[in-house]
């Protein structure tokens, strides 16, 4: 076990890139992601690291740049957030329809307008729905482990495809926090080598990335892209739980604590779990048998894994710290209702918007919620299933 | 071993862009790529932005192309060949690739001079060893021929139709080939396909140089242009002896003209076989070509300005 050290959620998403060694880095500027290329770039400048940076004039570029190098045939990493995302949209789904296994970390950021550097999750859960994987952090020790685990996850040769790990902006990635790196050289032999899959620097063997693909065969292309991800559930608890051995800290698809004997249940994901986590504790304390539920792969959902873990509850709240404008709920919100709404017995689900632009989510609002959620498991009636909390008016 | 210059030798190398694309009949665009991927004594990977090129040489399961091939958006294609350059620096540096490869990228004029300019000025701007190659046809002919900022003044498009009101494209082309000269990169060059000879011996010229280079290549286009599909040569041959497309080049900021029409002819004989023009030959539009041939007259004569800057005293013709 390597020793408690105190480091922010950027230096450890650009250590944990440090020991993956990607051949090509290509990023754009941008609050609060910044500071992860800011470190990285001094690991290459030391010769720590054999990357070669390729420091492009927007993120669409260094989005595209990644996917020329990706298909290149070698390993590549990058990290964003926010408006840099959103300006990525378009190549987003490039990057994933092409099976490149591009590396990104995202700092979570509001969106303009109004323009806004807080943190809130509507950049990634905006991208959704592009193809890539998704993983949420909790700190920094989770984004550190995540981003290690992820070029095992995204390079596997049954996957190839792109990742993003999710932080919380500034909660997490300017925060310091105690966590533990772990052993470099087994770190570098646990992420291993780069698995080249059709390289386009292949002179010997031609071919042809991107190609033009009509209605006669683009379903088949849609759905074998959803088949691919049908995959990936299995292959992350693989990879998390190898990482356990090298680590001791496991992971799966996601955290339940004290969810097993629960009554009612919290959902929640990234650094309001922790907050969460504390109340929760206060509540046991008072014989309240209440739990908590913190999504790690976010894309693609573990449907049924979710239901499983949730359905003897009486009543559970989804905290999105986003909305889905004109979707009538959040989006976690919907993914935990479509994974339960075909099970006989279910929970009430209702549904909280906290946290967006940077609001602080505070232990008040997590007893709240859950002084709800007793009531409505004693059958109390639902006042409203979606509430706007922490917000004035 | 270069293969010399001359049809006898040159049909003696492998096509590297096959026939059996959906190019459409009389095009320029192939020709062009046709003479680029000849010209190359290196192995290449290519970028395409999108484009009738890359719509029209990649139709699932065929591929025109006979080497590495990536088409990834409209905007990118020189930020995607930088990002493949990166990659082949890093794993030339780390000893895992030893090819000797160049790297060139194929787009649009609107994918090159409106949508993909940042990422073209950003490549250039970055060192990277690459050839962009910029296919001119005047317009956004894939998507039905809309205005680009290629597009020459008066030409009638889909974007600026000829009404009662408006007479075609109000504004002058934008001169990409001088703003990448003003990157200051190595090798900037412009080229026709009816000067063949001219076209590959730059293309050659620029893959020999290190670090970036931009060539832009006149590419008729009969759908657009509303002209015979048997005219591309004929009608790129008078854009040059017209002095529209002046063949020059400037390497290290030397600037040469390369092909130097025996006589300039007037920029109506290339105007006129053109049904996007046909409106600025009625009487009252008199003003229209008087303009265009005045914008010709001053780009040639600027060009022909920056040129002696450079010719040495007592070396000049």
């Amino acid at each position: 076990m390597t020793k408690m050290i105190a480091a922010t959620g950027n230096e450890a998403i650009a250590n944990a890139m440090r020991l993956a060694n990607p051949d090509v880095c290509s990023a754009y500027p941008i609050t609060p992601a910044t500071e992860i290329m800011h470190i990285f770039s001094g690991y290459a400048a030391n010769g720590e690291v054999s990357t070669e940076m390729l420091l492009a004039e927007s993120e669409h570029s260094a989005m595209s740049a990644c996917i020329g190098a990706a298909a290149a045939g070698g390993r590549v990493a990058t990290a964003t957030s926010s408006q840099g995302l959103a300006l990525m949209w378009e190549l987003l789904f490039i990057a994933s329809g092409m099976r490149l296994p591009i590396v990104m970390g995202v700092c979570n950021r509001a969106l303009s307008a109004p323009i806004n550097i807080g943190c809130d999750h509507s950049d990634s859960m905006g991208a959704r729905d592009c193809g890539w994987i998704q993983l949420y952090s909790e700190n920094s020790q989770e984004a550190f482990d995540n981003m290690l685990q992820a070029f095992r996850i995204a390079e596997h040769m049954d996957v190839r495809l792109p990742i993003m790990v999710c932080l919380d902006g500034f909660i997490t990635s300017h925060s310091i926090e105690s966590m533990r790196w772990v052993d470099e050289s087994a770190a570098r032999a646990f992420v291993g080598g780069y698995q080249q899959s059709i390289p386009l620097l292949d002179i010997a063997k031609p071919a042809s990335y991107g190609p033009l693909i009509l209605s006669d065969m683009y379903m088949e292309y849609r759905k074998a892209h959803e088949q691919i991800m049908a995959k990936v559930p299995q292959i992350v608890q693989e990879v998390g739980a190898e990482y356990g051995k090298l680590s001791g800290r496991s992971y799966g698809l996601f955290e339940s604590y004290r969810l097993e004997d629960a009554e009612v249940a919290i959902v929640v994901m990234s650094s309001a779990a922790g907050t969460t986590k504390d109340v929760i504790d206060r509540y046991r304390e008072k014989g309240i048998r209440a739990g908590l539920l913190k999504p790690r792969l976010y894309r693609p959902f573990p449907y049924e894994e979710i239901c499983r873990a949730l359905q003897h509850l009486k009543a559970v709240a989804v905290l999105d710290r986003s909305d889905s404008f004109g979707a009538s709920f959040g989006p976690l919100y919907l993914d935990i209702v479509s994974s339960l709404c075909n099970q006989p017995q279910k929970p009430v689900i209702i549904n909280k918007i906290f946290g967006l632009g940077g609001r602080d989510y505070m232990p008040d609002q997590a007893e709240h919620t859950l002084d709800e959620l007793i009531r409505i498991a004693q059958g109390a009636p639902v006042n409203s299933v979606k509430e706007y909390i922490g917000v004035r008016g | 071993m270069l293969t010399p210059l001359n049809l006898k030798e040159l049909s003696k190398q492998p096509e590297l862009f096959a026939p059996g694309h959906r190019m459409c009949t009389g095009c320029g665009a192939p020709i062009v790529v046709r003479m680029v991927m000849m010209a190359a004594q290196y192995p290449l990977v290519v970028a395409n932005a999108t484009g009738c090129l890359e719509v029209s040489t990649s139709i699932a399961e065929y591929t025109s192309w006979k080497t590495p091939w990536i088409h990834n958006a409209f905007e990118n294609a020189a930020a995607t060949i930088a990002g493949v350059e990166t990659m082949y620096r890093s794993l030339k540096k780390q000893g895992k690739i030893n090819d000797e490869i160049r790297f060139i990228a194929f787009g649009g004029d609107g994918g090159t001079s409106d949508i993909g300019f940042q990422s073209l000025s950003g490549a250039m701007e970055r060192g990277h060893d690459m050839t962009y190659i910029c296919y001119d046809n005047g317009a956004y002919m894939n998507t039905g021929i809309q205005r680009s900022s290629a597009t020459p003044f008066g030409a009638d498009t889909a974007t600026c139709p000829v009404g009662s009101e408006s007479q075609g494209k109000q504004q002058q082309r934008k001169d990409l080939t001088r703003i990448m000269a003003a990157h200051g990169i190595p090798y900037v060059a412009q080229a026709s396909p009816n000067h063949w000879q001219d076209l590959m011996r730059k293309v050659r010229k620029a893959l020999d140089i290190k670090g970036p280079k931009f060539i832009n290549i006149i590419s008729p286009c009969n759908r657009g242009w509303r002209t015979k599909t048997n005219d591309a040569i004929q009608l790129s041959r008078l854009a040059v002896e017209t002095c529209y497309w002046p063949l020059f080049e400037i390497e290290n900021g030397v600037t040469s003209i390369t092909v130097t029409p025996r006589e300039k002819k007037p920029l109506i004989e290339f105007l006129k076989p053109q049904g996007r023009f046909k409106h600025m030959f009625a009487t009252e539009n008199a003003w229209m070509l008087e303009t265009a041939q005045q914008h010709v007259d001053a780009c040639w004569d600027r060009l022909q300005r920056e040129q002696t800057l450079f010719v040495q005293p007592g070396t000049s013709e």
